[in-house]
């Protein structure tokens, strides 16, 4: 048993009422389309590239707390970070949500207000979805879905 | 002497309901997504694999033929508890879902062709509109859908149109799962009639809370699933008329639906065998015989005077929620408490009821149509069956000020 605080802290609270980057981008060079369809979580992702640098990301949709959240705090920690950069933070977070004795969850930096998200299985893929989507966006040019069930 | 327990008892039945959950005495208001089972039928599948487990229809030992008079008094059952005429016209399945892709791919699939029709309504559960999307493709016939109304109802204004000749059947759901609309479906199969249109009915949320008469509805194909009436998961019936069977070609081939098998010639065997090929789910099949018998000895007069309780005591509180909404408001329900919480994700919702104990369904319930009609992603789902206790509809409106609260 997990205290719903754990879960719902005032962070991500504070991102699902007001998610940061939530726009749409139509000068974004890569962009995914994410979905759950279990849920009915549907994000887009955008991103704009400064050769290797994520000079601007974004995100519209519709979608639990958590994965709101997640995707608000997702946009705010990739802002200006290599591609390179990105791809260790999604690697981190990804371990980290799905494996419990994965260790040195300050290494997570902003994004451990998630990591109470480990105790609810139900919900760690709404935490990862939009990262799944980044991940997919950065990996294609053109527009693919994502489904995490 | 035995003492007749009173309805409100019976939940003392179901021994899973005995538990604590997250730190909460168990609510288990999910139901309509499978129920729970009595110490009965847990007990007959049990006494089956300890006492009596053999294959069935061909071993001349005891065990054989114990299982086997098992197997068939269960058929013998299901025919009463639909009111069959002859129990030739019960086919055991898998399940609803089974029934239905039966029904599609050997009666419906040889006579479909381009410019047919098969007709579904918008509040179908998946299970009801793939298999025909299927057959549809097959063939090049086109899927045709009665729409509904805001309240959650068919809209019937156009049937008419929808029921001509190019309609090859029209398979409609008794219940809808996603809102619980009982449909009118006695005067729908009159009218399908009336064109020579034959019927189908889903009545996987429907056999729970009411009693049903095949001969009565007149219905063509009748179809449920065990699970959601307190048997186990993995067995389900299909009642089809018989004149109606006898016509249809088998579905899958193998052992048991055979008289004779040569590479020359394979001779099918008679009704109901003939759609039962392979060893069959026997243990499911007896603990649905003994979850009929516990039925009928609660009375589906009960369950049903219980369970209006239940959902009227429920809506009657959700109504007066501030920023709650109903999701699906006919004027006939069964069982289902669909509703929304204003500014909070149904999945945020059910990971806060289930910390209060409270197990509740949250997401698109196999129902997509009717989420985009409303033009939502996904609703919470109350459900309710003779074993939830008006204090569960406390729980349930507890767990929603939780939900606000968490989310003010």
């Amino acid at each position: 048993m997990s205290d719903l605080r754990d879960l719902y802290q005032e962070v991500i609270m504070d991102h699902n009422k007001k998610p940061r980057n939530f726009r749409d981008m139509p000068e974004a060079d890569h962009l995914a389309h994410g979905n759950n369809p279990l849920c009915g979580d549907a994000l887009v992702v955008y991103v704009k590239l400064s050769g290797d640098i994520i000079e601007d990301v974004s995100f519209q949709g519709s979608g639990c707390a958590i994965s709101v959240a997640s995707a608000s705090l997702m946009t705010e920690m990739l802002k200006g970070k290599t591609i390179t950069e990105a791809q260790k933070t999604y690697d981190l977070f990804h371990q980290q949500m799905t494996d419990k004795s994965a260790g040195n969850t300050a290494s997570l930096g902003k994004l451990e207000v998630l990591i109470g998200v480990r105790e609810f299985p139900a919900r760690v893929k709404c935490a990862t979805l939009s990262w799944h989507t980044v991940h997919a966006a950065l990996d294609n040019d053109h527009d693919i879905s994502v489904t995490t069930e | 002497m035995t003492i007749e327990l009173n309805i409100v008892e019976r939940w003392r039945d179901f021994p899973i309901l005995n538990q604590q959950v997250n730190g909460h005495p168990l609510v288990y208001l999910d139901s309509a997504a499978s129920s729970q089972k009595p110490r009965c039928v847990i007990d007959a599948v049990a006494d089956y694999y300890r006492e009596d487990n053999a294959n069935i229809h061909r071993g001349v030992h005891q065990l054989s033929q114990r299982a086997t008079d098992a197997y068939e008094g269960a058929r013998e059952k299901v025919r009463g508890f639909v009111n069959a005429a002859v129990v030739k016209e019960i086919v055991f399945v898998r399940g609803a879902t089974e029934a239905i892709n039966l029904v599609a791919q050997s009666f419906v699939r040889p006579q479909l062709s381009a410019g047919d029709t098969v007709l579904v309504s918008q509040l179908e559960h998946h299970a009801n509109i793939v298999p025909w999307q299927m057959v549809c493709e097959q063939t090049g016939a086109t899927l045709q859908v009665i729409p509904m109304t805001q309240s959650g109802e068919l809209d019937l204004s156009g049937i008419d149109e929808l029921l001509t000749g190019s309609a090859k059947i029209l398979a409609i759901g008794h219940v809808s799962n996603a809102l619980g609309t009982v449909n009118p479906i006695k005067g729908l199969i009159a009218k399908a009639h009336d064109k020579g249109i034959p019927v189908l009915i889903d009545g996987a949320q429907a056999v729970p809370h009411m009693a049903v008469d095949v001969q009565d509805l007149d219905c063509d194909f009748y179809v449920f699933s065990g699970h959601k009436m307190f048997a186990p998961t993995g067995i389900g019936a299909l009642y089809g008329k018989r004149s109606i069977l006898e016509q249809m070609p088998p579905w899958q081939g193998g052992g048991d639906m055979i008289l004779s098998v040569s590479f020359e010639h394979t001779q099918y065997n008679d009704l109901p065998y003939k759609f039962e090929a392979g060893t069959p789910n026997i243990a499911g099949t007896i603990g649905l015989g003994m979850a009929i018998d516990y039925m009928q000895e609660v009375g589906i007069d009960n369950i049903a005077a219980h369970e209006h309780n239940l959902l009227v005591a429920a809506t009657e509180r959700l109504e007066v929620m501030e920023g709650v909404n109903i999701i699906g408001t006919a004027a006939e329900k069964a069982s289902v408490l669909s509703f929304m919480i204003e500014g909070v994700h149904p999945h945020d919702v059910g990971t806060i009821f289930d910390q209060q104990g409270v197990a509740i369904r949250t997401g698109h319930h196999c129902a997509q149509p009717v989420m985009q009609f409303y033009e939502i992603p996904a609703t919470a789902r109350a459900s309710f069956a003779f074993y939830n206790k008006l204090s569960d509809v406390d729980a349930l409106v507890a767990s929603i000020e939780k939900v606000q609260e968490m989310f003010a």
